[in-house]
């Protein structure tokens, strides 16, 4: 391991034993974070000075809001590479993160939506931030239909990375629309230009819960991405060779 | 510990319905995508033809 190049597994029949090693510890990880985030955010974090004890949504709300826009830069980036040096793998990457990324901006719009209801009346308004947001969750779902329509899985993934790529474009959107518009949603709670507005332990609870979020991303990513491997190439040699060999968990 | 008692907790001063509501759906959605996600991949490995059967499409 001296000496370990990355392009090895870059190759779908590496990669597919190289993921199911790492499985188990990013699902450690994840399981682990996730105890220790939520035990900051219940039991270590004070009440808040104006919003009580409601506020403690933000320990879900903000880390899959943040998964939802970073995970969406990452199929995209992925999906680009694809589409420019026609990897396989690249593509299969930017299917598996596709619908874990719905669900985290479908959990951000559901956590925001009961956050909103008791601090400003209403469960929805169409400002800038949650309306992008919902364009996000569309782009999602959007790339996830147009790959499904198409049957041969390498044009799917040309037509994907299009859509995928032109999307990009919402990510800034949705994280500068509380500068750019006038809006119910509070502004950046962490920036790297200023000290964070909230108490400590919130603030580290709240991030212990990012890692957890992303470290369930990658996990269940990998074990998408692996599934998505045989689908794909369930009739190679060395797909056979694994059942054969018995390998395949 | 901040709670003085466990129906204080789950009270979350008069919040529990919307703090509960929103981890509650957060660990279902997690626990739905990872069955989802598992029985893809064993569909998955179950449909790759095993050698011995061949190639079967």
């Amino acid at each position: 391991m001296a000496k370990l190049n990355w392009f090895y597994f870059a190759a779908p029949n590496t990669f597919y034993p190289l993921a199911g090693k790492m499985i188990p510890w990013f699902t450690a990880a994840a399981l682990g974070l996730a105890a220790i985030g939520l035990y900051i955010g219940f039991f270590v974090a004070p009440t808040d000075f104006q919003q009580g004890e409601g506020y403690r949504i933000i320990f879900v709300h903000v880390p899959t809001a943040w998964m939802s826009m970073f995970l969406y830069v990452v199929m995209a980036f992925w999906a680009a590479i694809g589409l420019a040096f026609n990897t396989r793998l690249s593509s299969m990457m930017a299917q598996a993160i596709a619908p874990t990324g719905a669900l985290m901006t479908f959990l951000a719009l559901w956590t925001g939506s009961l956050w909103g209801k008791p601090m400003w009346g209403a469960w929805w308004v169409w400002d800038a931030r949650l309306t992008s947001e919902l364009i996000l969750l569309f782009l999602y779902i959007g790339f996830m239909a147009l790959q499904a329509s198409i049957d041969d899985p390498r044009r799917a993934d040309r037509a994907g990375a299009v859509l995928a790529i032109v999307g990009v474009i919402n990510v800034p959107i949705i994280y500068f629309s509380v500068q750019w518009w006038n809006t119910l949603h509070q502004g950046a709670s962490v920036s790297i230009t200023r000290s964070p507005s909230m108490a400590t332990t919130m603030l580290w609870g709240m991030l212990v819960m990012a890692l957890a979020f992303w470290m369930y991303s990658i996990a269940v990513v990998l074990v998408r991405v692996r599934a998505i491997i045989l689908e794909r190439e369930r009739n190679t040699d060395w797909v056979r060779d694994l059942k054969a060999r018995g390998a395949a968990k | 510990m901040k709670w003085e008692s466990a129906s204080q907790f789950f009270a979350m001063g008069g919040h529990g319905l919307y703090v509960w509501g929103s981890y509650a759906v957060a660990l279902i959605a997690v626990v739905v995508e990872v069955a989802l996600v598992r029985t893809r991949f064993r569909r998955a490995l179950a449909a790759a033809p095993a050698p011995e059967t061949g190639r079967d499409d």
